[in-house]
């Protein structure tokens, strides 16, 4: 046997600070009625630092310091200045890279081979996309001189702290707005490391804030008069409340919720390729992503070897220290995270599903979820209608493309899609009647600035990403 | 998808009878997305193989590489000093193992069988070993093979019988394993009958030598013709599939291997018969080759990851290797005055 | 010679491509022009569910036809409008109105097969991946038309649209109905499939509330909204399955001027398809 030994990545790069304050106009200060809550190692459930807790008064000061940026410095600024400082942040992340990295394997307990892979190089990405948006918003197609909102009031998860921030400011500033914007309660430290990279560059205060805290914070960040613009990404159940609170406001409102993406395989899939994203599709990432391909649809005349296939790749998979560079599965990221895929699992089984996972040795402290597949699902199983955000896969099967799109479709949510078929109009016929707004076809779960992504029907609403993400930044 | 990833054993015995059986099965394999195996392939690159692991991997690769001169100017001399430093790559120390091959011309073949004889190792393939289906540990272990290119080597554009008579001397030599070329124009034609019954005649010809086929996935061009070389080779009898010849501009790549290693494992779940695998060119660095052992791990498991399933056909690697070797075993990186340069 | 006595018209739904009165059986009385008066249909919730079936249903063939094919059969709405000019100017309408809205609609025909290519394009991703963004129609769309211009502020609600590919409903404005109606009629000649426009008519809050609940309907256009609170309830509603919302028109629109896109993307998905280039 070839055996690994640990290849832990050094955590000596970051230094954790013992408490973080509030990031507001410029400068970390504490919060106003000194509440705090504490950020865990998901992987080993140490504390990693206290948080200030944002209660309404720091708010206010917040959207207040956004809206005096906006008014006196970030509005009047000529969009070729407002470039130069999202190009300025773009090369602070990459010189900056490693540490971002680590910090957010600590914090969100994702493996760090995804972290210094995926999500930082993207977040630097998207910063260098936008920033060159900035001084040609005239030719992004929304009129020849489109104006900013004024203040945008952001609200971001867990799964992807730093990369779902990125998506969030680097459109908002390049469109001319100032934000507030809220980490996720369990994975505040990336952005906290992001206020410092503001200073570092020198970006004018009140453009960028960051208030930290949980539900609470984030109601009254949403629901301030002061705010002209919500971005919301996270749960269809939250997404719905913040749409009825901004009903009948003036705020523009943009949301990317959850998903039930279906991963469909045909007979003539390139079945090594199409096991490679039906992995990717549903670990990636500990399975905590909305667009995860959590329904494999796979035909019915090839599901016993595809199937064969896909249990073979798993029993591969690498699950624990997030830290260590050969680690594919890490921690779940909250212990109420875990409860929830435990209960939606057992769920799973009650129901008369056939659930598996490869041996696999789980750390004794930390949160932790074996890579788990359940056959013999059919729509009418709750796992194969709910979002269970994590390493979980539902396998149901079909038997032609017609069923195939059917059962596709058969969801309230409409997130993202999977194909996979050697017949280039077969892909081009189910991408026409996929109800989703990003189709991966032959490959999966693969971002880009460049590349519009948002959901159809209960998904939300609005697309982050490309020419079309400055629309939910700008007066169009 | 064809015969693939299914427990159940077929007989494809006979799918060599009949162009048109051979043109139906091969075309019937599941494709490959250019893209998504290169991306696999890459991944599997990014697996960091330190300390323990990684002197586990260096001596692991040692063993597994086929020392190869393939050199128009190649002389008695000088394919014996590589027959020497084969069976004590690093003579400093002792502990460290002999490589799985010398890999030469059918010329060379008697130079280096003297070298081999004397130490006691070399030719004449005992029973076991690649080929054998239950696995038995070969009897020969512990000895370094003696592998010849033959069949018109590198080009394979000679009459069959040149080829086979080129097969049957350098066995006669003294040759244990035989590195056949496929005739790669025959099989870009379609005429896959034609590439079938030279390699099922050239194993005929190789007796107890085992047969190693080479693809030249360089000519190749697509990882779907990879796939189809690869049955097409394991159908006819080959006991190893070898990417290449070293003498076109593009040898091996982890991608390719990755496809030919996704092959003997499909192949050996549809028959039962396990064929071994050879990257060959282009390898250099130990990283490299850690990389390969990697995929080969991960890909089809523990049960290719010894000599008699996995090979290196290189030349240049053996010194990166032991110089690795050093490094962990002292501490400090070695330079390449410390090493035989044969 | 004693006069003729006019036929008088009864002016009914326009659901499913037909006009059905309401279900209820009911209706009220408006002003049609001159001193003539009309009982016009009085749209019942039901009415409004049966308008969102036949919306649902008509989505399919619609959003699948041919851009080419939308952009035609526009352009023949518009024919049929220049038709019927001094219908709509003997309905109270002006003549510049309803130039305007006969305008309208040939400038949303000539949309049809250009919003795709101006609102979605190649990405250039960095790898290798084929990558493109197409707007698709989200379906079925509820509609509060404005009381004002009748017939202008009508036909600007429902080209945008339907030209992309939605269907709607429509709640035509209580106080100005007839203009709907006859416009139905105008729709109902020009090629348009049935149920792609559905035209209620009667008391918002007997319509609306409920199209605005209705959790298969994809989008809601409050334009004709103008008491704020119901607007505020209405979006309430729109939020339990996360409808597309259009809030209201502000007040002193200028329904003349140059519309703009958005009235058309803000009902579009943007739809990302990748594939991996190889050989």
């Amino acid at each position: 046997m070839f055996e690994y030994a640990p290849a832990p990545e050094s955590r000596s790069v970051v230094d954790i600070k013992p408490s973080y304050g509030l990031f507001v106009d410029g400068t970390f200060v504490d919060p106003v009625d000194g509440g705090s809550f504490k950020s865990i190692n998901p992987a080993s459930e140490e504390v990693l630092a206290e948080i200030a807790e944002a209660g309404n008064e720091d708010v206010d000061r917040a959207v207040r310091a956004a809206r005096k940026a906006y008014e006196k410095v970030w509005g009047p600024m000529p969009g070729r200045d407002r470039a130069k400082y999202l190009f300025r942040i773009a090369r602070l992340i990459q010189e900056r890279s490693r540490e971002l990295a680590v910090l957010e394997s600590l914090d969100n307990g994702k493996p760090i081979k995804e972290s210094r892979d995926v999500d930082v190089p993207l977040v630097a990405a998207h910063f260098f996309y936008y920033a060159g948006w900035a001084d040609k918003l005239p030719y992004a197609g929304f009129g020849p001189d489109p104006k900013p909102l004024g203040v945008a009031a952001q609200v971001i998860p867990w799964n992807f702290p730093l990369l779902m921030l990125a998506w969030k400011i680097a459109p908002a500033l390049a469109a001319g707005n100032t934000v507030v914007l809220k980490p996720a309660e369990t994975t505040p430290l990336t952005a906290l490391l992001f206020a410092e990279i503001c200073q570092q560059a020198d970006l004018p205060a009140g453009v960028v804030n960051i208030v930290t805290g949980a539900g609470d914070t984030g109601r009254a960040l949403v629901e301030h008069p002061g705010v002209d613009k919500v971005a919301f990404t996270g749960s269809t159940e939250v997404g719905k409340a913040i749409a009825r609170a901004v009903a009948g406001t003036r705020k523009k409102l943009t949301l990317e919720l959850g998903g039930k993406a279906a991963n469909i395989v045909f007979d003539d899939a390139p079945v090594d390729q199409a096991v490679e994203g039906i992995v990717n599709g549903i670990f990636f990432n500990q399975g905590h992503v909305c667009c995860a391909g959590s329904r494999l649809l796979v035909q019915e005349s090839v599901a016993d070897r595809v199937l064969e296939s896909l249990k073979r790749r798993m029993a591969q998979l690498r699950v624990g220290d997030p830290l260590d560079k050969n680690t594919d599965i890490g921690a779940i990221n909250s212990a109420a995270q875990l409860a929830k895929i435990r209960e939606l699992s057992e769920v799973g089984a009650a129901e008369g599903a056939e659930r598996w996972s490869p041996a696999c040795e789980l750390p004794d402290r930390g949160f932790w979820f074996a890579p788990t597949i359940f056959t013999g699902v059919t729509q009418a199983h709750r796992i194969a209608r709910e979002e269970i955000f994590g390493p979980v896969l539902s396998v149901l099967t079909f038997r032609t493309p017609a069923e195939a799109v059917e059962k596709a479709n058969n969801t309230p949510y409409g997130l993202s899609a999977g194909i996979w078929t050697d017949k280039g109009s077969r892909i081009l016929w189910l991408a026409d009647r996929l109800r989703a707004g990003v189709v991966w076809a032959n490959t999966f779960n693969k971002f880009d600035p460049t590349s519009p992504f948002g959901g159809y029907k209960e998904s939300g609403y609005g697309r982050e990403g490309g020419r079309h993400g400055l629309e939910a930044y700008l007066n169009v | 998808m064809t015969a693939t990833a299914t427990s159940a054993r077929s007989d494809l015995s006979e799918l060599g009878r009949s162009e048109t059986a051979l043109r139906t099965f091969l075309h019937g394999l599941p494709g490959v997305d250019q893209v998504g195996a290169e991306q696999r392939a890459a991944q599997l690159g990014t697996r960091s193989i330190k300390t323990t692991a990684k002197a586990q991997a260096i001596d692991l690769a040692i063993r597994m590489v086929d020392l190869t001169t393939l050199e128009g100017a190649d002389t008695p001399g000088k394919v014996r000093a590589l027959a020497t430093k084969a069976l004590r790559p690093d003579p400093a120390d002792p502990s460290c193992p002999h490589v799985g091959a010398v890999c030469v011309y059918p010329a060379m073949v008697p130079y280096v069988a003297e070298v081999l004889r004397g130490s006691g190792a070399g030719s004449g393939r005992p029973s076991g070993g690649p080929g054998q289906a239950d696995g038995a540990a070969p009897a020969g272990l512990g000895i370094v093979h003696l592998a010849s290119v033959a069949t018109a080597f590198p080009s394979g554009q000679a009459p069959l019988d040149v080829k086979l008579a080129d097969t049957r001397a350098a066995v006669a030599a003294g040759a244990d394993e035989i590195d056949m070329v496929i005739n790669r124009g025959a099989f870009l034609a379609g005429r896959y009958q034609e590439v079938y019954d030279e390699i099922v005649a050239t194993k005929e010809a190789c007796g107890d030598a085992h047969l190693k086929v080479i693809l030249e996935t360089g000519e190749l061009a697509t990882y779907d013709n990879v796939r189809r070389a690869s049955w097409l080779a394991m159908l006819a009898g080959g006991d190893f599939i070898k990417t290449s010849t070293g003498k076109v501009p593009v040898a091996a790549t982890m991608p390719v291997t990755l496809v030919m290693l996704e092959a003997v494992r499909d192949f050996r779940a549809a028959t039962g018969r396990q064929v071994g695998v050879k990257p060959a060119g282009g390898i250099k660095t130990s990283k490299d080759a850690i990389k390969y052992l990697v995929m080969v791990n991960e890909t089809v498991g523990p049960d290719w990851l010894d000599p008699d399933w996995f090979r290196f056909g290189a030349s240049s690697l053996l010194n990166d290797l032991l110089m690795q070797r050093t490094k962990l075993t002292t501490g400090v990186y070695s330079g390449p005055d410390y090493f035989t340069l044969d | 010679m004693s006069e003729r006595v006019a036929v008088r018209k009864t002016y009914k739904l326009f659901i499913g491509g037909k006009f059905p009165r309401s279900e209820s059986g009911r209706s009220y009385i408006v002003q049609s022009g001159g001193e003539e008066t009309a009982n016009v249909a009085l749209a019942s919730r039901k009415d409004a569910r049966d308008a969102v079936v036949a919306a649902r249903a008509a989505v399919k063939g619609w959003a699948g036809a041919t851009a080419y094919n939308r952009g035609q059969i526009l352009y023949r709405v518009a024919e049929m409008l220049e038709g019927r000019r001094d219908q709509f100017i003997a309905l109270g309408a002006s003549a510049d109105e309803v130039d305007a809205a006969i305008d309208r609609w040939v400038w949303y025909a000539g949309w049809s097969d250009k919003l795709p290519q101006v609102y979605g394009g190649a990405n250039p991703v960095a790898g290798p991946y084929f990558n493109l963004s197409a707007p698709e129609p989200t379906g079925v769309v509820a509609v509060v038309a404005p009381e004002a211009p009748a017939l202008l502020g009508l036909v600007s609600v429902i080209a945008p649209a339907i030209v992309t590919g939605n269907t709607v409903v429509v709640a035509a404005s209580p106080a100005a109905p007839l203009a709907a109606v006859a416009l139905a009629e105008v729709l109902a000649t020009s090629d348009l499939p049935g149920g792609v426009v559905n035209i209620l008519t009667g008391r918002l809050s007997d319509t609306v509330p409920t199209l605005a609940a209705h959790m298969d309907v994809n989008a809601i256009d409050l334009t004709g909204v103008t008491d704020a609170d119901l607007a505020a309830e209405l979006e309430v509603k729109a939020a339990e399955n996360l409808k597309r919302v259009l809030r209201p028109a502000p007040v002193g629109h200028d329904w003349f001027a140059d519309p703009g896109v958005t009235r058309m993307t803000v009902l579009l998905e943007t739809k990302t398809v990748w594939h991996p280039k190889g050989v």
